[in-house]
This record gives C-alpha cells, sequence and structure tokens, in this order.
C-alpha cells in the first residue's frame, strides 16, 4: 500500500515531464537546413521555422544603421561534419564556398544591432522562416569564423610549387 | 627544440599514469607486497603533477615568446596580445585545454593521494586507478590526437602541421604573426571562467572516484560520502562559479544584454551541475537516513559521465554552437571512453546492488526524505529536458532523416514549470519532518510565510503588473524566502531561549555550528534572489532604437538619453581602434550622469567587440549599445537601448549563491564534531526541528 503511493505518485512525474517535453518539442522544433536542402524544397519549406546554415558572402553584406536591418547573401554549404573534414576543414569548405559562383546562395534579412563576428567567410547559422520572395527572415544570428592554415603562407611560399 | 621536449615530457607523465594504474591494480590483491605496490603507484601518481606542470610551462613558455612555429601557438596568440591573455591562451583553444584538463586532475589527485589514509587505506589503490584511468585518457588525447606541440612544416611550398618532420625535405616554418585569440575572448572574464569550469568539471572525478573505491571493495557504508562530502561542495562551487561567470560576461560583452541562451555548451556544463546538485541533496538522506544509497552511486556515475560528456561536447564539434571548437577527430573516442565508463560502473553498481539496500524505508510522501527525493526527481527532470534538447538533433535524424533542433523556446516551455515545483519545493521542504510529516503539521509551519508571500503577490498585482507567470513566479519567491527567513528565526529563537543568548549570538551560534544546513539556506535565499532577476528581464525587458543627431534625445521607459558627442581613435600599441560616444541619462528629468558605449575594433583580426554602455540599479539596468555612425561627419549614431528591470537580482543572487557554498564548504573548527545517525528506531518521533 504504502509503496503504491511512491509508484504512482512517481509515474504522475513521469507522465508530466513526458507531456512537457513532446508538447515543447513540437511546440519549437527548427529543421536543420543548408541552402541547398532549402532551395529543393521549395515553397513547401515557407512558413515553418528553420535553422539555415551557411557562409556568409563579404561583399553583399549591407547594414541600415535607420532600421538596424541587416542583409546579406549565405552560400551552400555542407551539413556533413565528415564531409567537410574530407574537405579540408570548416575553414576550407567555407572559403570555397564563397568563391564558387556556381553555388546556391540564398539572401538573409536580420533586424538587430551587426553581430561583431559577421564577415566574409564567416559560418552563419541562423533560426527564422523563409518567406515567399525567397527572402530568410532570420530572428537569430549565429556565426563561427574558423581559420585556414593556409593563411600562415607567405605569398613567396604559396606561389613557390 | 623545446617543443619536442615538452612533447616528451608529455610522453612520459602520459606512460608513468599507466605505471601508476597498472601497479595500483595489482596492488589492490592481497599480497605480501600489496603496501609496497599501492606505494609505487601512489608515488607515480604524485610524479604526474611535476611533470605535467613541467610540460605546461614550455607550452606557456612557447606561448609568451611568441614561437609561432608551434601550430597552437599560432592559433591562439598574435604579438600584439598583453602577456597575460597569452598565458589564459593555453586554454582558450583545444589542444592547450586538454592539456589543461590533465593537469588540474593531476593537481587534485596528488592532493588527494597526500592525505591521511589510515582509516581509508583500502580505498587508495582504486581512486588511484580511477583516477589514473581519467587521466591516461586525457594525456592520451594530447599525445596522439591533439598535441599542443605540433609544429609547421614547410614540404615543397605547403605549409602542414605535425609533431616530426613529414619528409626528408622538409623545413621548420614560423608565420610572421599568430591570429590571436578572438577579440570576444580577450575578455577579464576569460582569465577566470573557463578554468573554473574545468575546476569544476575535474574536480567531480574525485567523488566518482571514492564511489568506485566503495563499490570494488564493498564497502558501501557511508564512509565515501564523508570523505567526498567537502570535495563535491567545491567541485560544486567551481561549477556554479564558472556558468555565473559565463553568464556575466556574456551580459557585459556579448552585447545582446542576455546571461543565457540555452546553447548547446552552456547546458553541456549546466547538466552535470544539475546531477550534481541532486546528489548534494539525496547525500544527506543517506547520511541521516541509510536511504537511497543505489540513487547516490547513480548519480555521482552520471555526474562523472556527463563531466567527461560536457567536455566532449565542447570539443568535438558534433554541436553547432558559439562555443564549440573546430570539427576533432577525438570526437568517437570521447563517446568510446563515456559509454566504456558508464557501463563498467553501472555493472559495478548492479554487482554490489544488495548490500546497498537501504536501512530504512520511506514512509510517509510528505515526510523530509520523500520531499528531497521529489526534490531529486525535479532535478533529474530538467536533466532529461536539456539531454533530450542537446540529442534531439542526432536522434531526429537517425530516424527520420531529417535533422530537427530545439531552440531555447523548447527549454524556456520545458523546464518553467519543474523550476517552479523546485522553487515550490524549496520553501516547504526545510518544514517537513524526518520520518513522518503530515499535511496539517507541514500547514501548520507554512501558512504565515503563505500568507505574507499572498500580500507581497497582491500589491504587485495591483502596483506592478497583470501578467500571470510573473505573478506566480513572485508568489513563489516570495514563499520560499519568507519561509526560509522563518527557518532561520525559528532556529535562533529556540536556541535563544535554550541557551539563554541574545538573539544575533543566537543567529551566528546556530549557523556556525550547522555550516552545511545554514549555508544550504543562504542558498536558497540566492536562488529565490536569482528567480527575482531572471523573472524581471524575461518577462518585462524593454527596447528601443534609434538614430540620434548630436543634442537629439530618446526616450525608454522613465529615461530619457541625449546624444552627445562621438570620438573615434586608434591605439596602434593595442592594435585597436576605439569609437566611443558620450550620452547624458536623465530619469524623469533628473540628470544621472553619462553613459559610454563603445565599439573597440580589433586590426589583426578585423574585428568589432560591442562594449555596452550600463547603468545599474537595483530597480533595472540601462543598457546601451553603440550601433553604427555616420563616419564622416561624427554627427550621427545609432544606439540599441535595452533596460532590464531587476536583473540585478540576479548578480546579488550569484554573489550569495558563492557565499553560500564557501559557507557550507569552510573546514569545521572541529572536524570530530560528526553526529552520528540517529537510530533508525527512534525516527518516528523525531521533529524537524531536532535535526
Amino acid at each position: 500500500m504504502k509503496m503504491n503511493k511512491f509508484f504512482i505518485g512517481g509515474a504522475l512525474i513521469l507522465a508530466a515531464v513526458v507531456y512537457l517535453i513532446v508538447s515543447s518539442t513540437q511546440a519549437s522544433a527548427e529543421y536543420f537546413m543548408t541552402v541547398n536542402e532549402l532551395k529543393e524544397e521549395g515553397a513547401s519549406a515557407v512558413g515553418k521555422s528553420l535553422r539555415l546554415s551557411g557562409a556568409v558572402i563579404g561583399d553583399t553584406i549591407q547594414y541600415d544603421a535607420e532600421t538596424l536591418s541587416l542583409t546579406f547573401e549565405v552560400a551552400h554549404v555542407t551539413g556533413d561534419n565528415n564531409e567537410i573534414e574530407a574537405q579540408g576543414g570548416l575553414a576550407e569548405v567555407l572559403y570555397q564556398a564563397v568563391n564558387d559562383p556556381s553555388r546556391e546562395r540564398v539572401s538573409v534579412v536580420y533586424v538587430g544591432p551587426k553581430p561583431d563576428l559577421l564577415r566574409g567567410e564567416a559560418q552563419a547559422i541562423m533560426t527564422g522562416k523563409i518567406g515567399e520572395d525567397g527572402i530568410f527572415q532570420a530572428d537569430e544570428l549565429l556565426l563561427k569564423c574558423p581559420t585556414r592554415y593556409e593563411e600562415a603562407v607567405p605569398e613567396q611560399a604559396a606561389n613557390s610549387n | 627544440m623545446l617543443a619536442q621536449f615538452g612533447y616528451g615530457v608529455l610522453v612520459v607523465s602520459f606512460m608513468v599514469a599507466i605505471y601508476s594504474g597498472i601497479t595500483a591494480v595489482y596492488g589492490a590483491a592481497p599480497s605480501a607486497k600489496s603496501a609496497a605496490l599501492v606505494e609505487s603507484a601512489r608515488r607515480a601518481m604524485l610524479l604526474t603533477f611535476p611533470l605535467i606542470s613541467l610540460s605546461a610551462a614550455v607550452l606557456i613558455y612557447l606561448l609568451i615568446n611568441n614561437h609561432f612555429e608551434v601550430a597552437f601557438v599560432y592559433e591562439v596568440t598574435s604579438r600584439s596580445m598583453p602577456t597575460y591573455l597569452k598565458i589564459t591562451a593555453w586554454w582558450g583553444g583545444q589542444a592547450g585545454s586538454l592539456v589543461f584538463w590533465s593537469w588540474l586532475l593531476a593537481v587534485f589527485t596528488s592532493a588527494v593521494t597526500l592525505r591521511k589514509w589510515d582509516r581509508d587505506i583500502e580505498f587508495l589503490p582504486w581512486v588511484i586507478v580511477v583516477s589514473a584511468v581519467t587521466l591516461i585518457f586525457f594525456l592520451g588525447m594530447s599525445v596522439f590526437f591533439e598535441n599542443p606541440f605540433a609544429r609547421f612544416w614547410l614540404v615543397d611550398g605547403n605549409v602542414q602541421p605535425g609533431m616530426f618532420a613529414p619528409a626528408a625535405n622538409a623545413t621548420l616554418f614560423t608565420p610572421q604573426d599568430g591570429q590571436g585569440l578572438n577579440p570576444l575572448l580577450r575578455h577579464p572574464g576569460m582569465v577566470i571562467h573557463p578554468p573554473l569550469l574545468y575546476l569544476g568539471f575535474v574536480s567531480f572525478v574525485i567523488p566518482y572516484a571514492f564511489a568506485m573505491a566503495a563499490l570494488i571493495t564493498g564497502r558501501t557504508d557511508d564512509r565515501w560520502i564523508r570523505i567526498t562530502r567537502r570535495w563535491s561542495l567545491w567541485a560544486w562551487l567551481f561549477l556554479s562559479f564558472g556558468l555565473v561567470l559565463g553568464g556575466r560576461w556574456a551580459y557585459d560583452v556579448l552585447g545582446w544584454g542576455g546571461y543565457w541562451g540555452w546553447d548547446p555548451v552552456e547546458i553541456a556544463a549546466f547538466m552535470p551541475w544539475l546531477t550534481g546538485t541532486a546528489f548534494l541533496h539525496s547525500v544527506m538522506i543517506q547520511e541521516k537516513r541509510g536511504l537511497l544509497k543505489h540513487w547516490n552511486m547513480i548519480l555521482v556515475i552520471l555526474t562523472y559521465a556527463l563531466v567527461i560528456f560536457g567536455t566532449f561536447l565542447t570539443r568535438s564539434g558534433v554541436l553547432s554552437s558559439v562555443h564549440a571548437f573546430a570539427n576533432s577527430p577525438i570526437g568517437p573516442f570521447f563517446m568510446g571512453y563515456v559509454t566504456l565508463t558508464l557501463v563498467v560502473s553501472v555493472a559495478l553498481v548492479i554487482w554490489r546492488w544488495p548490500i546497498l539496500r537501504s536501512e530504512t524505508e520511506m514512509k510517509s510522501m510528505l515526510s523530509r526524505e520523500a520531499l528531497f527525493l521529489l526534490n531529486n526527481l525535479l532535478f533529474m527532470s530538467i536533466l532529461v529536458v536539456c539531454f533530450w534538447g542537446v540529442i534531439f538533433p542526432l536522434i531526429s535524424e537517425l530516424f527520420t532523416g531529417q535533422k530537427v533542433t530545439v531552440g531555447p523556446p523548447f527549454y524556456e516551455r520545458a523546464t518553467a514549470p519543474l523550476f517552479s515545483a523546485l522553487l515550490f519545493l524549496m520553501a516547504i521542504a526545510p518544514f517537513s519532518a524526518w520520518g513522518h510529516s503530515t499535511m496539517q503539521t507541514l500547514g501548520r509551519a507554512i501558512w504565515k510565510s503563505a500568507a505574507a508571500a499572498l500580500v507581497v503577490t497582491v500589491t504587485l498585482f495591483l502596483t506592478y503588473t497583470q501578467n500571470i507567470g510573473a505573478l506566480v513566479g513572485f508568489f513563489l519567491v516570495a514563499l520560499a524566502l519568507f519561509a526560509t527567513f522563518h527557518e532561520f528565526w525559528r532556529g535562533a529563537r529556540a536556541r535563544q531561549k535554550a541557551q539563554n543568548e541574545n538573539f544575533f549570538t543566537a543567529l551566528s551560534r546556530l549557523m556556525g555550528r550547522n555550516r552545511r544546513r545554514y549555508g544550504g539556506y543562504i542558498i536558497h535565499i540566492s536562488i529565490a534572489f536569482m528567480a527575482i532577476g531572471i523573472l524581471g528581464i524575461e518577462i518585462f525587458q524593454k527596447e528601443t532604437q534609434g538614430t540620434l543627431t548630436q543634442g537629439e534625445q530618446l526616450n525608454i521607459a522613465d529615461y530619457t538619453i541625449e546624444y552627445r558627442e562621438l570620438a573615434s581613435w586608434d591605439s596602434p600599441g593595442e592594435g585597436v581602434n576605439y569609437t566611443r560616444a558620450i550620452l547624458d541619462v536623465y530619469e524623469n528629468g533628473i540628470y544621472l550622469g553619462q553613459l559610454n558605449p563603445r565599439i573597440d575594433y580589433y586590426f589583426d583580426s578585423q574585428q568589432n567587440m560591442t562594449i555596452p554602455g550600463l547603468r545599474s540599479t537595483l530597480r533595472d539596468d540601462l543598457y546601451i549599445l553603440l550601433v553604427d555612425w555616420q563616419p564622416v561627419s561624427n554627427m550621427g549614431a545609432t544606439f540599441k537601448i535595452y533596460v532590464n528591470p531587476l536583473v540585478n537580482w540576479l548578480w546579488i543572487g550569484n554573489l550569495l549563491f558563492l557565499f553560500g557554498i564557501i559557507f557550507a564548504a569552510w573546514p569545521d573548527q572541529d572536524p570530530a564534531e560528526e553526529p552520528a545517525r540517529r537510530s533508525v528506531a527512534r525516527s518516528n518521533k523525531q521533529t524537524s526541528a531536532a535535526d
């Protein structure tokens, strides 16, 4: 009898936690996508909560200080860690993505102070939604700026091979 | 030359750790030589400390003296960095931070092997074995995969990193300057935030080592808990301190006025904190009542596993996070190690299951021990929520092929009811009695606090806010505060009457004699303070923005901000350009002073660092960011302004929290004064006041 009480109490807590987790997951799930996947998805991606990752193209960064609206384009990078590793690391992958005009690109709009880490060849991880105009409206913007070993090589050494 | 030496020493300490572990295993078996073997293992373990220190000293020398031919030095330092930052760069990058981890572990293990072992000599070999295995793992990572001494080699015009010359014609390559630490990390907070987290992580290895020793030797009374009680508290202090500093650093530097972002790496450090907190609570039940022995073992094992898992999350690049280092080959090894230690530890618990049986049983749902258990379940529930959130992308990819993640809203939604329940429990649990409590006894003890909290809530409803969530939160906070103060008052009054002392003498002696208990209550008060701050910034934050010309004003809440001027200048010595705005701040027309938000531009890394102008009071924080300015005229500038109500209570709570832990963990004057557990037979008669 006494043990039953504790088991019922435990089961209730368990049920409550499962409910909290399931309902919160449903309410806040974001689909991880690369730029290519987003393009393939097309109109069906409109309105979904997305987390998009891409390489920032430096020349496209524009900031309107009046409205705090920040626009830039990102180029496709793979989301697969092993593939990134195989291609020589994240910094190398980002460098390739930015300098390859044939890559798929997406325009991004973000309203807020310009993040300190935003620059060309940074990896942007953005949460938000894609509009019907194909522009990604980011609510949150995370940036990573890895660096490449190759930058350590002075010009002469790089040209000598 | 020096780099090879440093690496060599690292390799030697790796081998010494292996020797120590193996010798300790042999020494644990009863034989004529076992005492000598254990002593040899102990000395070997002691030797790892000077060895790793020497290796670390070499690394620091290389960092300070711009040895950019070493890849790690190149990655984390540059010529323009001041010396203290070059030293802190030791833990600013992956390879160095692993050596730092090993070094801390060597410090703690040495300290623990130097203690008096008379009464617990049978634990010694196994404590050494567990520490040695952990040390071998981390040193192995440095020796084989993440070598901080690897150098650049020029082979046929290409540069590649490696410890030794990759080809006969390879020459050592030294870059002109290093890349330098990211400016965001060049903050005094960086000097102490990561090392404190690591301190917390590493010091939880010691309680785990004792727990394993207790399981293996079969000495499963609460001796291991008593030995490691203070260790656990200090570990918890460091971990908490590290988390708190991280929050403050984010608030000051990262520029959005946030303090906690539910970033996977923050959660990685938070998860062992959760199990550690649950552990600190549940060991009290084992000490007082002989209950929950299995549970305590499981908690300490989980904490250890989460410490390793947490280090792994930050190190492997598995998750996308602001904190994560680059992708690295060491990920699978970490996973393998966590799995292995979990399997072995759990197997040990199952093997010893019968002798870990409780000495009594839990009877009443409202007894102190039952409420402690509930507290543990709530902490575990928060842990499950966090763990689910962190691994959800991996799970969803596995089952649906689609990578789905959950962001901060998930954590906020799922944990808010659990944190609220913990606040409520914090208020009522101190009033319940060991053994047995009823609704009536609890109700009698709590009703005054509840009435007072209700009055506060109604007052807030009439004067401050009609937000239901906020009112529930404030009610719980007020209840916890009143109840805890009542508990201080009740204890001091009882002692005042019994000892005929004045109230304050009684209070201070009461607290001095029951450090852990009253330290715990101080921590409870601090948690309530923090909750006030969190409610304030989460629910009542206001923001505005605007581009102002000189003399123009902007209003937010009761504040008026007037833009006066802006200056921009280079500081060639530091390699930084400063742009600083001067703003006058008025509140309801009364001049309060100036604020100077600024942007620092670092030439070497071509990166900005935004420093807010901050005016902080108990009521609210005025937090102003300089966003942009017109470079030619210096006339117009754009500002983003936040008003963060009550957030200072978060920081005050943080400070009080740390004070509470130190108060509880401070060594007693008379260590012999350890109250024996009360006999089970008497338990039903006890009241909470007798505790």
